[in-house]
């Protein structure tokens, strides 16, 4: 089990040392910022029912799509007011944790 | 006359029941790599130790034609025996009678014999080897587990609990594994999760093999659920006996001082540690150097790399071993090496081993998923377990202890006894390249030569901070020591610590941050 590994660079508090770095920090998944225009999965599971079309107008908080996952239908909703611009799903699809289910182009009104 | 056939009908009964699950399974059994549950019982006691009760305890029950069905002894060997003279309660689960599935009667015979190593304070070893709950039995396979995650809670902190994992450990028969003190897994062999690969499959629609779901080296580098990790049975149940050398049989007492000789010369102390705080080598060289025969005892070598942890032993006596490690990860605390410090410092507590602390630490980590993953609350579970801990508590610090990981490491305000530094400590706020650019931001900002002036703070703070003699001025430090010298400073703090006594405020039980 030991596997002779290089040194590398660790910056902790501005210091740089020379170390072996850890799987598991060199694996560590980036973050990123939510996108409210990107609805993905939030759970492994299956897409039980789509309710919107592609091109179809929503506001946010409307239902979008059931995804079925530990015997619990979750209601998938907007999270802001836009066009449906894709829906990268089909029903009956099982898909896994983080995957992008429909994207939601936002609208800019002009105030009337 | 009558008491000869007796005789002989108890032996032909005996025999019977000694056969287990029968010859195809035990085949089935050595086709996988795997000795039966007798032979492991055999290969980890002393020769002829072994006590074995309730061997013909049978099952009772009747749904789903069970009352047809004979489990001999009903898939688990339960009895008493010695390692190395050390009274030990065994339990091992026998997979080769109904896949070793716990049901009532299974779950009893085990409830036996950990009441019975808890009466009579003595460790308890429990080979897992099952294929989890015993369907066909219902609510009262349910109602055995929990009567042994009660005991396995019970006993915690009283006598040692130890679980070897040798074959498939699922569903809620992981949790008394959990629930004890040390878990051995073996390569291939070993198997422990909640929900399996095909649940996993069918739910989720995620694929991964069971041994890259739960297999041992998972357990050993990932979750952090395995202290010991081999690669064959053999080797485990030399692990296990070369454990019990060194704790005590309950919390009633101390561990055995055992013969032993000065550390190996072939380590030279003084030359391990690099000058240059930012340099990486090995810290258990230096732990190796210290103790006797340089014999260190390794636990949860794979998991949280950047914090060492183990026995070893100091003129006899064991001590458990906490060290920041500068070449994995530079030696950084994080959410796993926190996590892994903290058990390791209470389990030292709990079992009267006095506690050693190596400490070279640059910091905590930096990083979202740091943050996220809670390193507030398991850094903090280092601050209780060394603020806690009342057996002597001697701390060495060898080169860097900046920040929050000087505090944390056994530091004098956590009540360490004996704070130690070598010449090379740097004992300060932070390290010099960060604190210059707070310190002397204006400076640096303002300067023709920003990078010039820069360095120069920077070799300024060094001068007058990064050395031990300002936390020693404080009385922060007690001694100012060579490297050479650490050994010798070992020996005598725990000399004149081994009746120490301290009093805590009354409490039913604190609340660590779990």
């Amino acid at each position: 089990m030991k596997e002779e590994k290089e040194l590398e660079s660790l910056n902790i508090d501005s210091t740089i040392y020379k170390t072996r770095l850890s799987g598991k920090f060199k694996n560590r998944k980036p973050y990123s910022l939510p996108d409210p225009s990107r609805v993905l999965s939030f759970i492994s599971g299956t897409v039980l029912e789509i309710l919107v079309k592609e091109g179809q107008e929503v506001r946010k908080g409307d239902d979008l799509m059931i995804l079925e996952a530990m015997k619990m239908q979750n209601r998938l909703k907007s999270q802001q007011d836009g066009l449906v611009k894709k829906v990268c799903v089909k029903r009956g699809d099982k898909v896994i944790k983080g995957i992008l289910l429909l994207e939601i182009e936002q609208i800019h009104r002009i105030p009337s | 006359m009558a008491l000869k056939s007796k005789i002989k009908e108890l032996q032909e009964r005996r025999e019977k029941l000694l056969r287990g699950g029968g010859e195809q399974a035990i085949e089935k059994q050595k086709a996988l790599g795997k000795r039966t549950a007798r032979e492991r019982i055999m290969a980890l006691l002393d020769e002829g130790s072994f006590n074995e009760y309730d061997l013909f305890v049978e099952h009772d029950a009747r749904d789903f034609d069970m009352d047809k069905k004979t489990l001999p002894s009903d898939g688990v060997i339960i009895g008493t025996g010695t390692i190395f003279g050390a009274p030990v309660a065994i339990y091992a689960q026998d997979f080769t009678v109904a896949g070793g599935s716990l049901g009532l009667m299974h779950s009893r015979k085990i409830t036996k014999i950990m009441d019975h190593a808890l009466k009579m304070k003595m460790p308890l070893i429990g080979i897992n080897d099952s294929g989890g709950a015993r369907i066909q039995e219902g609510v009262n396979s349910l109602a055995g587990y929990g009567e042994i995650f009660f005991r396995n809670t019970l006993s915690s902190g009283v006598i040692p609990q130890i679980s070897v994992i040798l074959g498939p450990c699922a569903g809620g028969a992981v949790y008394s594994p959990a629930l004890t003190d040390f878990v051995f897994v073996v390569d291939n062999i070993s198997k422990m999760f909640i929900t399996g690969p095909e649940v996993i499959k069918t739910v989720l629609g995620e694929e991964i093999s069971m041994e890259d779901l739960g297999g041992a080296r998972v357990h050993s580098e990932i979750t952090g659920n395995a202290h010991f990790f081999s690669s064959s049975e053999e080797e485990c149940f030399a692990q296990i006996k070369k454990l019990i050398t060194f704790i005590p049989w309950h919390n009633g007492q101390k561990a055995r001082t055992a013969d032993t000789a000065e550390p190996d010369p072939g380590f030279n102390i003084d030359k391990i540690v690099p000058d240059d705080p930012t340099l990486p080598y090995d810290v258990k060289d230096v732990i190796k150097s210290t103790v006797d025969n340089s014999d260190f005892f390794e636990i949860m070598e794979n998991y949280a790399r950047n914090i060492v942890i183990g026995f070893g032993r100091i003129g006899g006596r064991t001590a458990g071993f906490v060290a920041n490690q500068p070449l994995e990860m530079a030696g950084v605390l994080d959410v796993d090496s926190s996590d892994k410090a903290a058990r390791f410092i209470r389990y030292c507590d709990a079992f009267n081993i006095p506690i050693i602390t190596f400490v070279d630490v640059p910091g905590y980590l930096p990083g979202i998923d740091q943050e996220h993953a809670g390193v507030i609350r398991h850094g903090a579970k280092v601050l209780y377990a060394y603020s806690e801990a009342t057996v002597p508590k001697i701390t060495v610090i060898l080169r860097k202890a900046y920040g929050g990981g000087y505090i944390a490491m056994a530091s004098r305000h956590l009540r360490s006894d004996f704070v130690f530094a070598w010449p090379t400590a740097e004992i300060a706020v932070m390290g010099p390249e960060g604190a210059a650019n707070i310190i002397f931001r204006k400076e640096i900002m303002s300067s023709d030569d920003p990078d010039g002036t820069r360095r120069l703070k920077i070799e300024e703070y060094k001068k007058m901070f990064a050395n031990p003699y300002v936390a020693a001025s404080r009385g922060y430090v007690d001694a100012v020591i060579e490297p050479s010298e650490t050994r010798r400073s070992l020996l005598h703090s725990l000399a004149v610590s081994e009746n120490k006594m301290i009093q805590v405020p009354e409490k039913k039980h604190g609340l660590p941050p779990f």
